[in-house]
């Protein structure tokens, strides 16, 4: 992922020279300077509220810097959660072959339904949600969940108010603030306005207090956690369940990890009962297949979920998705669907293992030098605890000292300050070397 | 889109359409929402009245932006009238000349691009995981170069997508709700729509059929399908299709210099639709940057999916020049950049390995064939019903062809054809009010196919 620099330039006509933001100006040169037409469209100020670009562009954007500082530089990535093992072989031969159809006229597919092939969403229904009660009909097959969470805050619209885990996947709160469901961003709090964000740390076990959480219109949880790796218990998605429905609230279930499961936790939100009528669930093959370059994911939307006014959020969602999508590309789909043949399913397992292996390596690593170590167990994302210390200080010190990429923790919100995640994906030799380095470092 | 997948998902679109019911969907719950289909039941309801009223509600207030649209989006409505026409004549041969969905297969030199990357991902050497949100580099700059050369628009320019009508609505995000727009009209629907959605519109306005706060530029034969720009009144974003779908009109280098200047003048934003770019024979511009100034004002949004029958493999692009700046001089590629970073995440890589290969001099001359094809398709279409006295209308630069049904509910005639024919077309009306009058018939399909449906066509009209 490579982040763009700009010139900033200047209007013409207003003569407006513009005040350097920290958020659009690039480390690099701004010095260039243009004269040239200004349009009189106005800047949406909802994007303006974004203090910052997102935060794993950021991330790239440093590792990059790093790398033209030390060229001879020995990188580990440990830092954006990309998947590094190949896809197993049934999994690209199908897409393979779906491909080579597309060659002939009996095999050639033009545009497919936008939800998604049915073959696809009834595998993923039998393969997720037996015996839940969730329907092929209420799955929609999409090309990943960060795009899905942003169809659904458009779907949702920017009259809703929504709570999020502190911390969490920045996409939550950065889609918020774009489809203008929140305020302004408070500098003392690093919090935007309008939004409840519900403290996740050790104290709490990673999972909010519900009792201390006023009622919003949506709730995200992600479980396993990115960043903290904690699965939830089914206890606690009862709470939440029970806590959505007391407050008319609607959950938005993010499962993109629950192939990291290795405890039973539940792995779908539509595992407690009364969840249909409350929840949306989001899921992806990016770190369950490796797919994060091939592009597929799916979203749940019961029937049962109503608005107010009784109607159907299916519907709504439903129109969302032909009028702002086209479906995901037919060879990814293929792909999936081979994904959750049984062969298919087993040589992910034993990736899924793979990682995991990396992940305990990495626990068992930081824990031997003295830190405190959450996840790692359900997720392959190690949340480590630097108390005192500013994450992105330590993301700085890390990176410059042993040229391994992490991501600070308060890149996720501010809760996350004083910790760094590190993900587990990676070739096991860099693991190992990794733990070499911050040995004698740490 | 295939029958099979709308049998299905029929169920829920036709339950949001209100192209037989006369009444609005938003209307009271308890109506009944099932379609007046005198055949098989294909429409299943989410809820009875009953189990309606009993049923546990959340306290989300429904976005009633998405309650301004009136039915389902049009492409869905008309897969939904096939699959109920098929039911009713099961061994009825339906051609399909109603959405523009792309039939003869991909030229090999660019699926064995896309198998070899397929292969790839399952070796070391070969995977990759995350890619750039906007596209990886050899594909950015081989579109730079083949489509934009010496237009002075950079490999940076180009974000690579999953296609034109998924940046449609990214770029909607990106201006917000607090814009007005321009439309052509009739139009492609997904600007329309996307607009509504966001929030840049008033309701809709029953009478005239157009939503409130949108300006409609009216394209009829009468103008040469080019809007009386004199008549418009400033938007902050205006939409332009060319080569048009549904119209099929290409727009002149004069009309679009004038359509620059007006953009310029009244400090607007051009979002330039080039989906059909490579279907134009007339010598008219393909881009909207062969205008000199055109940096400064315009978007350009353009698609693999009819030039390379990707359709369902999904990529497109999106040009945004540096030179383009808000009113506060703010760069609208940098607000793009972060909406393509936050709520998108690339299109897929085996779908970008297609088109680099599309754009290499042997794709590029296969994608030509395959254009030619249609396009060949397109002049059989337009000879039929020229022949039998219509006043036709496109067909020359585009895929389209747009027959002037004057006088008549273009609705009905789409239904009169589908029942007496067999033949899927898309009624003008779908398109915007200015549509009214008019069928659309797309020129994609089996050569035997399209001469066979121009048969019919001669044996209902003649």
């Amino acid at each position: 992922m490579y982040y763009s620099q700009f010139l900033t330039r200047v209007c013409m006509p207003h003569a407006v020279l513009l005040q350097p933001k920290e958020s659009w100006n690039s480390s690099k040169s701004n010095d260039e300077i243009i004269v040239g037409h200004c349009t009189k469209v106005p800047r949406n100020s909802n994007l303006e509220k974004l203090r910052s670009g997102y935060l794993f562009p950021e991330i790239s954007r440093h590792e990059s810097e790093h790398l033209r500082e030390n060229p001879d530089a020995s990188l580990i990535r440990l830092g954006i959660g990309d998947t590094t093992q190949p896809i197993p072989d049934a999994i690209t031969l199908a897409m393979a072959e779906q491909v080579r159809g597309l060659s002939t006229i009996q095999g050639y597919r033009g545009y497919g339904a936008e939800q998604g092939n049915m073959a696809l969403r009834k595998a993923i229904a039998g393969k997720f949600y037996q015996d839940m009660g969730i329907k092929a009909n209420e799955i929609f097959v999409s090309d990943g969940a960060q795009c899905d969470i942003s169809r659904l805050q458009m779907l949702l619209g920017s009259n809703v108010t929504v709570a999020v885990q502190d911390p969490s996947f920045p996409a939550y709160i950065d889609s918020s603030v774009v489809v203008g469901q929140a305020g302004e961003l408070e500098e003392e709090t690093g919090k935007y306005g309008n939004i409840i964000y519900m403290n996740c740390g050790p104290e709490n076990d990673f999972f909010p207090d519900l009792s201390t959480i006023p009622r919003t219109d949506i709730i995200f949880l992600c479980s396993p956690n990115n960043p903290t790796g904690h699965a939830a218990s089914w206890q606690q998605l009862k709470q939440l369940v029970e806590f959505a429905k007391a407050n008319g609230s609607i959950i938005v279930h993010d499962s993109a990890y629950a192939a990291y499961i290795r405890d039973g936790s539940p792995r779908s939100i539509f595992a407690i009962p009364g969840a249909k009528e409350v929840a949306i669930e989001i899921s992806s093959f990016s770190k369950f297949a490796g797919f994060t370059g091939v592009r597929l994911g799916w979203t749940v939307v019961p029937e049962e979920l109503l608005y107010s006014d009784g109607f159907p959020v299916i519907k709504d969602f439903n129109r969302i998705v032909c009028t702002c999508f086209n479906g995901a590309s037919n060879i990814a789909q293929a792909g999936g669907l081979a994904c959750l043949s049984t062969d298919g399913y087993q040589d992910l397992c034993k990736v899924i293992d793979y990682y995991m292996e990396n992940a305990k390596i990495l626990v068992d690593g930081f824990t031997s030098l003295g830190w405190k170590v959450y996840g790692g167990k359900n997720a392959p994302y190690i949340w480590v605890h630097f108390p005192g210390m500013s994450s992105w200080n330590v993301f700085a010190e890390i990176l410059k000292k042993t040229n391994i990429v992490t991501v600070p923790g308060r890149g996720f919100g501010p809760a996350g300050e004083e910790y760094i995640r590190v993900s587990a994906f990676g070739q096991r030799q860099n693991i190992l070397e990794a733990l070499r380095r911050l040995n004698s470092f740490l | 889109m295939s029958l099979m997948n709308n049998l299905s998902t029929s169920m829920i679109s036709s339950s949001s359409s209100t192209f037989l019911a006369p009444t609005s969907f938003n209307s009271s719950r308890t109506q009944s929402v099932s379609v007046p289909l005198k055949s098989i039941n294909i429409v299943k309801c989410v809820a009875t009245p009953q189990e309606q009223q009993n049923a546990y509600k959340t306290k989300v207030s429904r976005n009633a932006n998405i309650a301004k649209l009136q039915a389902g989006y049009l492409f869905p409505e008309v897969a939904r009238r096939r699959a109920a026409h098929l039911l009713k004549y099961p061994n009825a041969q339906v051609i399909s000349l109603g959405i523009g969905d792309t039939t003869e297969p991909i030229p090999d030199v660019i699926t064995s691009a896309m198998a070899k990357r397929s292969h790839a991902l399952s070796t070391l050497e070969g995977y990759s995981g995350y890619g750039a949100e906007q596209g990886e580099k050899a594909l950015r700059a081989a579109l730079a170069s083949t489509f934009y050369r010496n237009l002075g628009i950079e490999d940076d320019d180009i974000f690579v997508s999953d296609g034109a009508k998924c940046d449609i609505s990214r770029l909607q995000v990106v201006f917000g709700s607090n814009v007005t727009m321009a439309v052509q009209d009739p139009s492609y629907p997904a600007y329309v729509d996307s607009s509504v959605i966001m929030g840049q519109t008033g309701q809709f306005q029953k009478d005239v059929e157009k939503f409130g706060n949108i300006e409609y530029m009216r394209c009829t034969p009468e103008n040469g399908f080019f809007p009386d720009l004199s008549k418009v009144a400033r938007t902050d974003i205006i939409f332009f299709c060319s080569p048009n779908n549904p119209t099929g009109a290409a727009a002149t280098r004069e009309q679009l210099t004038r359509l620059v200047k007006f953009a310029k003048d009244n400090g607007s934003i051009i979002v330039y639709d080039s989906a059909y770019a490579m279907y134009m024979s007339d010598d008219n511009p393909r881009s909207i940057f062969e205008i000199p100034g055109a940096k400064e004002v315009a978007i350009e949004t353009a698609s693999f999916s009819k030039y390379a029958g990707f359709t369902g493999v999904r990529l497109g692009w999106t040009v945004v020049p540096k030179q383009l700046l808000f009113s506060d001089g703010f760069p609208v590629a940098k607000d793009f950049n972060r909406i393509v970073c936050t709520c998108f995440n690339g299109a897929s890589n085996i779908a970008q390995a297609g088109g680099l290969a599309c754009l290499s001099p042997e794709g590029l001359e296969a994608m030509q064939e395959v254009i030619g094809f249609y396009k060949e398709n397109t002049k059989i279409i337009v000879e039929t019903f020229n022949s039998l006295g219509f006043k036709v209308y496109g067909g020359k630069n585009a895929p389209y062809v747009w027959v002037h049904f004057p006088g008549r509910s273009s609705w009905d005639v789409f239904s009169e054809i589908l029942e007496k024919t067999h033949i899927v077309t898309t009624p003008g009306s779908g398109f915007g009010p200015g549509g009214e009058g008019f069928i659309r018939v797309s020129a994609f399909g089996h050569r035997e196919n399209v001469l066979e449906a121009c048969r019919r066509f001669k044996q209902l009209y003649n």
